[in-house]
């Protein structure tokens, strides 16, 4: 019983993962950066939310929209200032930027929110309890738990079908493809890509509630060891490829917490990165990545 | 060859240029010892010799994987650590078989530079060989890594030699007499402290003296060719990933002695002094500094580690990281963005730039 505990404890964590996933594969493949401030942008959206809940009384699902849209805003408007001048410039370049974003991002939170870290409200809880007991009590299932996997599922539905099915999303995969082409062919390459940050961006804000929801300490830097984790989840699926990164998530998910449970609580971060290391030494175009072969 | 008989010239700018940089740092060690002497350096001051030494090596080692070699490095906090805690124990455990304090810190950096140069290796190896953005993943991974495992570590000596455990103090059966130098998640306790100022600085000088003749020398070129353009690099037969490997490598060695360095600078070191914060800190020297520019490293990571001190009036710790990621994202758009570059050029120039016909 407490391997399937354990089980629907790494699902549940994968989901979350693979949710920041999404948001990381899908930048990198179409603007080819590695977007290290998307971890903070989830600290952000969590942080909207849990003000929006515990200062302003709105109800959750209204807290949930508003850390959305504020975050696709801050996600744009991150784009439009920091990465889009940089757009012919070198990926160490960017990556700086980057990293020079997320560390504005949580030393901004810091200042304007305080270190001290939040306690995040619990929002899925039913007649008292957060969770279904089966099988007297012997298994467990949050519902924190149910609503991420299921959030996970309708988020990887849509993104399916927005990619494959939509002209939106035409657009987006022929500028991963080639944005000179793209171009050529009518597209705006450049309101693709902020469309992509976007929808990335809002994805970042329901992954953080979903993060707080199941681990509920919210401080400055909550994003940042999540998007870290999150990354590797993308690369371990394979990076700009949407079914990988869910894929890679819930994988991730899972063996950190086999990791966590039968291991050691303190070297699960350790287990988690060594994995990184591995994939890359053995498959580094990742489970479902394309090997693209570079052309002089 | 006619094309490298031309290229004297550069080669002994290279030169020059390079011994102005020990003359520099020369020249701030004897103005500091005076100005010692004269007593006319605070003493909080003067408790930040040390860590600006170990600084100014890091900033310098990382220039040599960021600026030169081009590869984005975010572990070398990781490599600081596993030099400070290797040299920390190397210290104690040379304790009687090298009584003399100088020497024992020479033996503790070298062990420190072995220390990092070995997880130079086990991180580089499998990640030089793939290209874009991975090394940073991965370094930053490494990073934690080397933290997590740091947490739960404990090394104990005694007469019989020393002892490991990852599980508590009690585990490490250390016989009557003997001591525990690192205590998990208490870090390193106890530590004699060897660390000097002339010490850093001779640390300093033999890092100007690694990294400078690697720049100018054949590898360096090579190394450097490599950043500007893989694929020509590769097509003339230049081995990329040993190369790399060389520089970064290097890179972790030298961040190993500054780690040992700065490890026995204090009584007790915590492996969370070693973060991403601390990798983060020392790639805003590099940038600040100028990729690639060993001067502007030693100036950007002594100006930056004393600045704090200096502005200790002013109430600027709780916005000073704000700033530096202000001032990382600020430099990198103005070296980088064509548009900002064509505003300068205007501004200064007075005219706007052609249009580079060569690129």
């Amino acid at each position: 019983m407490s391997f399937l505990n354990n089980l629907i404890t790494g699902v549940s964590l994968g989901g979350i993962y693979a949710i920041i996933a999404l948001g990381y594969t899908m930048v990198y493949g179409i603007a080819k950066m590695l977007n290290f401030a998307h971890g903070d942008v989830i600290m952000v959206g969590a942080y909207v939310c849990f003000f929006a809940v515990s200062s302003f009384q709105l109800p959750p699902a209204a807290g949930v929209l508003l850390a959305m849209a504020l975050c696709t805003v801050l996600g744009v408007v991150i784009e439009r200032l920091a990465y889009k001048p940089l757009r012919q410039a070198t990926s160490l370049a960017v990556l700086i930027t980057a990293i020079g974003v997320s560390y504005f991002l949580q030393n901004g939170a810091q200042i304007l929110w305080g270190a001290a870290p939040k306690s995040f409200p619990s929002f899925f809880s039913f007649g008292g309890s957060n969770s279904v007991s089966l099988f007297d009590g012997g298994l467990n299932i949050s519902y924190a738990a149910m609503v991420t996997v299921a959030a996970c599922l309708v988020i990887m539905a849509a993104l399916t079908f927005f990619t494959g099915k939509t002209k939106l999303g035409k657009a987006m995969r022929a500028c991963s493809e080639d944005k000179g082409a793209a171009q050529l062919m009518g597209i705006n390459v450049n309101a693709t890509i902020s469309m992509t940050f976007a929808i990335g961006s809002a994805l970042a804000a329901v992954a953080g509630v979903l993060m707080c929801s199941a681990y509920p300490t919210l401080g400055p830097t909550t994003g940042s060891l999540p998007g870290i984790k999150a990354f590797t989840a993308a690369v371990f699926g394979g990076i700009g490829s949407i079914p990988g990164a869910f894929l890679g998530g819930i994988l991730l998910g899972i063996i950190e917490t086999f990791a966590k449970a039968y291991i050691s609580t303190d070297l699960s971060d350790a287990v988690v990165f060594a994995v990184l290391i591995v994939v890359l030494l053995v498959k580094p175009s990742g489970l479902l990545g394309r090997y693209v072969p570079e052309k002089v | 060859m006619r094309v490298i008989l031309k290229n004297v010239e550069p080669a002994k700018k290279a030169s020059v240029n390079g011994f102005v940089n020990y003359a520099l740092v020369l020249m701030a060690y004897l103005l500091l010892q005076v100005l010692i002497g004269q007593g006319m350096v605070s003493n909080a001051m003067q408790s930040l010799l040390v860590p600006v030494c170990c600084y100014i090596v890091m900033a310098v080692s990382l220039n040599l994987v960021v600026g030169v070699s081009g590869e984005l490095s975010l572990g070398h906090g990781g490599f600081m650590s596993l030099g400070a805690f290797s040299g920390i124990v190397a210290a104690a455990a040379l304790q009687a078989a090298i009584p003399s304090a100088p020497l024992r810190l020479a033996a503790a950096m070298l062990v420190g530079a072995v220390a990092g140069a070995v997880g130079g290796v086990i991180i580089g190896v499998p990640v030089l060989r793939l290209r874009g953005d991975y090394l940073a993943i991965v370094t930053l991974a490494f990073g934690q890594i080397i933290q997590n495992i740091i947490m739960i570590l404990y090394v104990g000596i005694d007469a019989g030699g020393l002892h490991l455990s990852i599980k508590d103090e009690a585990s490490l059966h250390l016989a009557e007499g003997g001591v525990s130098i690192i205590k998990g998640p208490m870090g390193a306790v106890g530590v004699t402290k060897l660390a000097s100022f002339t010490a850093g600085t001779i640390l300093i000088l033999i890092t100007l003296a690694v990294v400078q003749n690697l720049v100018n020398s054949r590898a360096g070129r090579a190394i450097m060719a490599i950043r500007d353009n893989r694929i020509a690099a590769e097509s003339v037969g230049l081995p990329v990933t040993a190369y790399k490997l060389t520089a970064f490598v290097i890179s972790a060695a030298l961040a190993g002695a500054a780690g040992a360095l700065y490890g026995l600078n204090y009584s007790s070191t915590v492996s969370s002094k070693f973060d991403f914060n601390t990798s983060i800190l020392v790639l805003v020297f590099v940038v600040l500094g100028g990729l690639g520019s060993i001067r502007g490293s030693i100036i950007a990571a002594a100006l930056l580690t004393v600045l704090p001190e200096l502005l200790r009036g002013i109430n600027l710790k709780e916005y000073r990281m704000l700033l530096y990621a202000v001032i990382l994202i600020l430099v990198m758009l103005a070296t980088n963005s064509p548009a900002l570059q064509d505003l300068f050029h205007t501004l200064f120039h007075g005219k706007k730039k052609k249009e580079d016909a060569g690129k």
